[in-house]
């Protein structure tokens, strides 16, 4: 696979020469895919949970997604990985988001597997990566307690004498996955993340907004776990860092699977005696959804290139990319209900599956105003540096 | 992904490089402006020819009409090296962006030999004719009649909105050749002298006090034939060429950006001296209009990518416009306001030499301007709806009907 390189000079000066695109390798990955996600009509996948009918994930799509090589895509080769990179990341996260699929895909490889291949000691990398390679064993994230953004001070999760204790809400498949990376505050009151096995802890299932992303409670009780490396607080936002751009390239893919369900059913659609998509009310809605999309998407691939190269301004493009598709998203899949009238509004229709789905991703990594302070933080310290 | 330039790319940047060191112009176009019009259109018509003589002028034209006959990507690689000098450029860009390719589209030979070289040069500046007070976004439904009389047209109206027709030598101008069919049907396109008597220009004064634009008055102008710039009744298809090649021309709104917001911000204090730019409103609008100048920054980089690859470039920059002009009215209006009573006044004052509310006053006041030159917010979502989502035109009762019946 081509690498990704960075020429330029200085951001200020304009002068770059850029390629802000996917290799053809990796665009035809990214259409395998699509194309293995629309065969499964992962949508339909992902209603059955939704419903209730199914829990966990789509075990038959998760499998698929094994064969195909995407669990170990980006894990190195001596962990059983394929040693690709960060990009296939992203166009599989974005395939991922167009058909809403429900897999354990972003908390198990995108952000676990991830946290251990770059802060795990080379023990927890031998015996963690090829289970997670493989898509045989299922990690997540286990990050907040309360209501609100997560801050140090209210991590009251504790780990001491080699057990943690203390209780995380709405882990993502919290009831799938068979170990975690849990937030935890060790004696000395430091913030770090702590690897545990959950198959001796309780777990129960939340209900949520967003069935076909299963979240849980689970209550550590002198539950043996150990530390992943030395990561530290600034690791952990650098992992959130790297995660957000993923979770940016899913919702740039749901918000413009919104925007082709709006155009269809405005095409077929007819009132008053003609087509509504000739309406300038709904043209013109879709086309500041195109707007947002377009916004969105050139947003995450600058992103891309920073996570892919590990750039200096990674924590400013992540929040960029992270904010823009939030929007976008958000604005994609509440006006495609609009644009679908009644019908939107529906238990039938899969208007509904999107909406639960933007706002999901919405707050997965923390809420906007914390990406929003985030961001202007960051450009304030990236100005005084440049003053400096 | 990667953003090297190619080996030759890279060598056409270093020879564009070495002759910008060795010849660029001494003073900015922004310092020319302060002279007024006439001492900026001198330093503007100076570089322009400088460029000529040395082969950096109209980089995308033929050779044979004072171009370079250079790839687009070289193009771009020239406009990224000639930076801030190519705002000296600004006079000749309706000539040279869409003045010239309809010219090299339907103009005789004979004239484009004679009238190319020159526009290239700077020596003449173009301008177009295109929209009437009854005419704006339905350019179409323009009523300037060209009537043949012999070899010749005999045209009679009035145009608006020009912009640069007060120091033009020649224009394209749109005209109905015939009333009785339907208005996309009947119109011709033509070349003019802009110095003849049966022209008269008289400028508009804008809202923001500043005249960019004028009135273009025809009172009986005589045009020979061969002036004719496609067949007669191919004006519209014409036209749109004209428009086309507009595509790579993006248009950024002029005017002070969130670099300019977010500075101010930083500076000033709130009631309780904390700085502006810790509050969260602030932070909110700050965030937002980032990603929105980060986004149009990045979507032209996709163009380019593409450009560089040999393939067409997508439709993205279409969004260009729409929402760099509600940026600068949004960031103008909010600077203004944070800024507060001193943020309307226009002098220098004791304690405020280097005015920081000047540039968000000139923002504010251009903007609603910005939204409507060159497609309205309206017509361009229009444009995207219809040509990127693929979506049906509203039905238009005047289609087939005879202009004249209208």
């Amino acid at each position: 696979m081509p690498r990704f390189c960075y020429y330029a000079r200085a951001e200020t000066t304009g002068n770059e020469h850029v390629n802000l695109d996917f290799s053809d390798e990796q665009k035809l990955l990214g259409d395998q895919v699509n194309k293995m996600l629309s065969d499964s009509d992962s949508v339909t996948a992902a209603r059955r949970l939704v419903e209730g009918s199914e829990t966990g994930y789509d075990t038959e799509i998760w499998r698929q997604m094994q064969e195909l090589g995407l669990t170990g895509c980006a894990i190195e080769t001596q962990y059983g990985g394929l040693g690709l990179g960060d990009l296939e990341l992203c166009v599989i996260s974005e395939a991922i988001g167009r058909h809403i699929a429900p897999t354990p895909f972003f908390f198990s490889i995108c952000m676990a597997a991830r946290a251990i291949q770059l802060f795990g000691a080379e023990e927890q990398k031998r015996t963690h990566l090829p289970g997670l390679a493989s898509g045989e064993r299922i990690a997540t994230m286990a990050i907040a307690e309360t209501p609100g953004a997560v801050s140090q001070k209210r991590i009251r999760t504790r780990f001491g004498g080699g057990v943690l204790n203390g209780r995380k809400i709405g882990v993502c498949d919290g009831m799938s996955a068979d170990f975690a990376l849990v937030m935890a505050q060790d004696e000395g009151g430091s913030v770090g993340l702590y690897l545990a096995e959950l198959g001796d802890t309780q777990r129960s299932p939340q209900k949520s907004l967003d069935p076909s992303r299963p979240v849980a409670c689970i209550e550590f009780s002198d539950t043996p776990a150990e530390p992943l490396g030395s990561a530290g607080w600034d690791d952990i936002q650098h992992i959130r860092d790297r995660a957000a751009v993923l979770c940016a390239f899913e919702q740039v893919g749901g918000a413009e699977a919104c925007l082709e369900m709006a155009r269809n059913y405005a095409l077929e659609r007819k009132a008053f005696g003609r087509q509504i998509a000739s309406y300038q009310a709904l043209k013109h809605r879709m086309a500041d959804i195109y707007i947002l999309n377009t916004l969105a998407r050139s947003n995450a691939y600058y992103a891309a290139w920073a996570l892919s190269t590990d750039a200096q301004v990674l924590p400013s493009a992540a929040a960029t990319a992270l904010l823009s598709a939030t929007e976008a998203f958000d604005f994609a899949a509440a006006e495609n209900i609009q644009i679908h009238g009644g019908m939107g509004f529906t238990w039938e229709f899969d208007c509904h599956l999107y909406y639960r789905r933007s706002r999901a991703l919405g707050v997965i990594l923390g809420g906007t105003g914390s990406w929003q302070r985030k961001l202007i933080s960051a450009l304030r310290a990236q100005n005084s540096t440049a003053v400096a | 992904m990667d953003f090297n330039d190619t080996q030759q790319e890279a060598e056409f940047r270093v020879e564009a490089r070495s002759w910008l060191e060795g010849n660029k112009p001494e003073r900015s176009a922004a310092d020319e402006r302060i002279g007024g019009e006439e001492s900026y259109l001198r330093a503007a018509k100076a570089w322009q020819k400088r460029k000529y003589e040395a082969g950096w002028a109209c980089l995308h034209w033929p050779k044979e009409y004072g171009g370079r006959g250079a790839s687009p990507m070289e193009r771009i690689i020239w406009g990224q090296e000639e930076g801030k000098y190519a705002a000296l450029s600004g006079p000749f860009a309706i000539g040279q962006g869409m003045c010239g390719p309809t010219l090299m589209g339907y103009a005789i030979e004979e004239h484009k030999q004679k009238y190319l070289p020159p526009m290239a040069s700077g020596e003449h500046i173009w301008c177009q004719l295109f929209s009437e007070p009854g005419a704006g976004s339905d350019v179409a439904g323009l009523s300037t009649r060209a009537v043949k009389d012999g070899d010749e047209w005999v045209i009679n109206g009035q145009k608006i909105w020009t912009s640069g027709a007060q120091f033009s030598d020649y224009g394209i101008l749109l005209t109905r050749t015939d009333p009785d069919v339907p208005k996309h049907k009947g119109l011709t396109m033509f070349w003019i002298d802009m110095h003849d008597d049966a022209v008269e220009v008289r400028p508009i004064k804008q809202a923001s006090g500043a005249s960019g634009f004028n009135e273009v008055y025809f009172t009986d102008l005589r045009v020979h034939d061969s002036q004719r710039l496609g067949a007669p009744g191919q004006g519209w298809e014409v036209a749109l060429t004209t428009l086309m090649n507009e595509r790579l021309a993006v248009g950024d709104a002029p005017g002070p950006d969130f670099n300019e917001i977010f500075d101010l911000v930083c500076d000033l204090p709130d009631e309780n001296d904390n700085p502006l730019v810790e509050d969260g409103r602030v932070i909110e609008h700050l965030a937002r209009w980032y990603c929105q100048k980060s986004g149009l920054k990045y979507t032209k980089y996709r163009t380019i990518s593409a450009l560089s690859q040999g393939k067409t470039p997508g439709p993205e920059n279409s969004i260009t416009k729409i929402v760099s002009a509600a940026k600068l009215q949004q960031i103008s209006r909010f600077a203004i306001d944070a800024l507060g009573i001193s943020g309307t006044i226009r002098d220098e004052f004791e304690g405020n030499e280097d005015n920081p509310a000047l540039p968000f006053i000139d923002g504010f006041m251009g903007a609603p301007g910005l939204r409507i030159a060159g497609g309205t917010d309206e017509i361009l979502r229009n444009i995207i709806a219809e040509r990127v989502l693929g979506l049906p035109q509203e039905v238009r009762v005047d289609k087939d009907k005879p202009f004249s019946q209208l």
